[in-house]
């Protein structure tokens, strides 16, 4: 390094001087991106992720506000450090984005996901369903003679457990919504 | 608040006007002909057909690089579209402010695969800063001002608005530009705390160098007049881009000249062995960076841009400053001035020392000799017939021409240099030569080209004559694409494939047969005559120059290598310059 010294707190940056920038760490991180609700928005944020190599393991969007025309993309991206700040740097120069938030970062958040489960089956791997789904909190929202359409709300980790006990159980569908979250600052974040 | 009413294909016309566009660079077709129409009924803005509409966004490039304002294109739905996303990426490379007007079939038919359609907003998504699909006549003159905005504020690019056919029939409100509000306003004031430790380091650097590049072109005269103080306050050396070269004048006493892959040996030692370095308003880029890995490895790094995503792209910096180059320069020289503030003098003079001993290399030596001209010392004489134009503008296509026109010729004044950076397009040059001179009716625009490159566009002769546009095609002719060439004989075992132009036209006739003038220089001894020839005409000249045509393009820092292991020029031995690795580069 240089002999040169700076300043210590001339740098903006706070947690990701933190960490180390030539990290390979792979991190998963909640993005929450506040757009204008017009035509293409969504296909310019993918197209930048496509574009530029960037993962995306779930995105959600929905118009939040329809006087105000804003929509709220959360996307769940993964990366090292460096991969995650140019990503929130793409997407904060794209015309239409207003906010950029990284709710990994940014504070503590909370986060949910919701599934729909379509568990086929008879008997005793019927009735077991159905007391794992209580223990869940899921709930039934259409059955059939043969079969139970649970839904399930909460963080992917725990959509993932309630699958993976199901699977033997007779799952025979999923749709999972994809993660939206908020930062838990009493303000909008 | 009552607003005019017209109809759509009018409202693009009166809001070009409220812009002060003056030209408009276009091509007509079916989806456009109503505005066309309003066009042949008025007076206001000049029309400039092209004959190709790659030719008019390169045209609109020229323009909007040599004024510092915004070029403006027209050109009709599907493939009037298609083919002006050659120029669009070039210009969202290189932060060019363009606005390029699509035609688009009538909205009742988008979708149904209707004749001359195309996905423009599709197509041209990540080609452009932003684009718009206007659907209704009352939103068209707003989003036309909207768009003009973008394309100049923060980090100018292309924008592009595709208007359907009926949109352009319908009657609606025009909108005027004073009425319209954007909140795309990206931070300009740097961040002052930053600032002062850039001060603070300036003070103490020993082995400094000023790195700067197109963002203070774009930032405008205002930047590159701050950039200049700072490097006569400081004394620092400085290097530029490509793209960066005239911002800091060549003559000027701290001019170490262009760095990167083909450029000084000086520059490039000076970034890799320096203690700081101030990257003003350019992106370490990988023409500039070679080996990240081993890029400039004791530096401390300042980086000055208004794009946030520049910062810490490439090359992780410990200064980071978002903002404008002129606010942020106008900052540091404040807060320098304020302080009285003193750099290491005694250190720099010994930085400055080591520099002049590097500077003996001379790296851009060449022999002429014999009776086949060099390119480089074709160059070297255009520049000493032409540098006392006070108002000379240079062009260039791409590829071995473009870095010795980079090399040899000198920029004083920011603006007078057009050459494609980024996207490095084979055709640039010509039409961009024909929109600077739309610019500058009295200015000398010269377009340095390769034949390979040249032919490439060579359709806008057409306009040239036309226009009666005194462009000055100056081809070195090596009836070679010589960059490839070069590159095939560095690193593929010197099999030229594809790499020769062969049934190359007579570009004398092909000069006459349009109508311009033709000049064929053979040798050096009619070089001088042949440019002065070729200066004295008042019209399109082309010049074709024939030159040696095996000629190397150095210094060169081979892929995949650090600024220190630069090839030089004469008599080195290129068999093993790239090593395994640095082949899969380009």
């Amino acid at each position: 390094m240089s002999q040169l010294d700076i300043k210590k707190g001339t740098s903006k940056h706070s947690a990701y001087d933190l960490r180390d920038p030539h990290s390979t760490t792979i991190e998963r991180h909640t993005l929450a991106v506040v757009v204008d609700n017009e035509a293409g928005v969504l296909a310019r944020v993918i197209g930048l992720f496509s574009g530029r190599g960037y993962n995306i393991e779930s995105l959600t969007v929905a118009e939040i506000d329809h006087t105000g025309h804003r929509s709220r993309i959360t996307v769940v991206t993964t990366g090292t450090a460096a991969v995650i700040e140019q990503i929130k740097a793409q997407l904060g120069r794209i015309v239409p984005v207003h906010e950029v938030h990284d709710l990994t970062t940014e504070g503590p958040s909370v986060e949910r996901e919701l599934a729909l489960f379509k568990v086929t089956g008879t008997g005793d791997a019927r009735v077991e369903a159905l007391r794992l789904a209580d223990i869940f909190r899921a709930n039934v929202v259409d059955s059939t003679l043969q079969s139970f359409t649970f839904e399930v709300t909460g963080t992917s980790e725990k959509i993932d457990a309630f699958a993976e006990l199901m699977w033997p159980l007779g799952l025979t569908e999923i749709a999972r919504t994809g993660v939206v979250a908020l930062s838990r600052s009493e303000r909008a974040s | 608040m009552t607003q005019e009413q017209m109809t759509g294909a009018k409202m693009v016309v009166e809001a070009l006007k409220d812009q002060g566009v003056e030209v408009v660079f276009g091509y007509p077709g079916g989806a456009v002909l109503p505005i066309y129409d309003e066009i042949f009924q008025q007076n206001h803005i000049r029309h400039v057909l092209v004959r190709h509409e790659q030719g008019a966004v390169h045209a609109a490039e020229g323009y909007a690089r040599s004024t510092g304002k915004p070029g403006v294109c027209l050109v009709t739905s599907g493939p009037g579209a298609t083919n002006a996303v050659t120029g669009l990426t070039d210009a969202l490379m290189d932060s060019i402010p363009i606005v390029v007007l699509t035609g688009q079939v009538p909205t009742f038919m988008i979708g149904n695969d209707a004749f001359q359609e195309a996905d423009t907003v599709g197509i041209t998504r990540p080609c452009t800063k932003h684009n718009w699909l206007v659907r209704e006549t009352d939103k068209l003159s707003e989003t036309i001002h909207q768009a003009f905005h973008v394309a100049v504020t923060g980090r100018p690019g292309p924008v592009l608005v595709d208007i359907p056919k009926d949109v352009q029939f319908a009657d609606g409100g025009y909108t005027r530009p004073e009425d319209v509000k954007s909140h795309y306003a990206p931070q300009t004031k740097g961040d002052m705390a930053v600032i002062e430790a850039l001060v603070d380091v300036i003070e103490t650097a020993e082995r400094p160098v000023i790195y700067s590049g197109g963002g203070v072109i774009n930032s405008g005269d205002k930047a590159s007049s701050l950039l200049r103080q700072l490097v006569d306050m400081t004394g620092f050396p400085i290097t530029s881009t490509l793209m960066g070269l005239g911002a800091y004048p060549a003559n000027g006493k701290s001019w170490l000249g262009m760095l990167g892959m083909h450029g000084l040996y000086e520059a490039n030692l000076a970034m890799h062995d320096c203690d700081l370095m101030i990257n003003v308003g350019a992106r370490f880029d990988d023409r500039i960076t070679g080996r990240v890995q081993d890029f400039s490895p004791r530096s401390i790094k300042a980086h000055i841009d208004i794009d946030p995503s520049s910062i810490n792209k490439v090359i992780r910096v410990e200064l980071p400053i978002i903002g404008d180059v002129a606010v942020v320069l106008e900052d540091l020289l404040t807060v320098w001035k304020a302080r009285g503030a003193k750099t290491n003098a005694p250190a720099v003079r010994d930085w400055w020392a080591q520099i002049e001993e590097w500077r003996k290399v001379d790296c851009l030596k060449y022999t002429q000799k014999g009776k086949v001209i060099k390119p480089q010392h074709a160059l070297v004489r255009l520049e000493e017939l032409t540098k006392d134009h006070p108002k000379r503008y240079i062009c260039t296509e791409v590829g071995q021409h473009q870095m010795w026109a980079a090399q040899y010729l000198n920029f004083n004044e920011p603006n007078r240099w057009m050459t494609s950076g980024g996207l490095g397009t084979m055709g640039y040059g010509f039409p961009s030569s024909i929109g600077v001179q739309m610019a500058h009716p009295d200015g000398l625009v010269i377009n340095v080209a390769g034949e390979a490159s040249w032919l490439m566009n060579m359709q806008e002769m057409g306009t040239a004559v036309q226009f009666n546009l005194p462009v000055k095609q100056f081809i070195l002719n090596n009836e070679r694409l010589g960059m490839v060439r070069q590159w095939q004989e560095l690193l593929h075992g010197e099999r030229y494939s594809q790499s020769w132009s062969e049934a190359l036209p007579d570009f004398v006739k092909l000069a006459e047969a349009f109508g311009a003038k033709g000049i064929r220089i053979e040798s050096p001894d009619d070089l001088d005559e042949g440019i002065k020839e070729m200066l004295a005409h008042d019209g399109p000249v082309i010049v074709d120059c024939l030159v040696e045509k095996h000629e190397n393009c150095f210094p060169m820092i081979p892929s995949g290598e650090p600024h220190n292991s630069m090839i030089l020029g004469e008599n080195v031995d290129t068999s093993t310059a790239i090593k395994e690795g640095g082949g899969v580069l380009v």
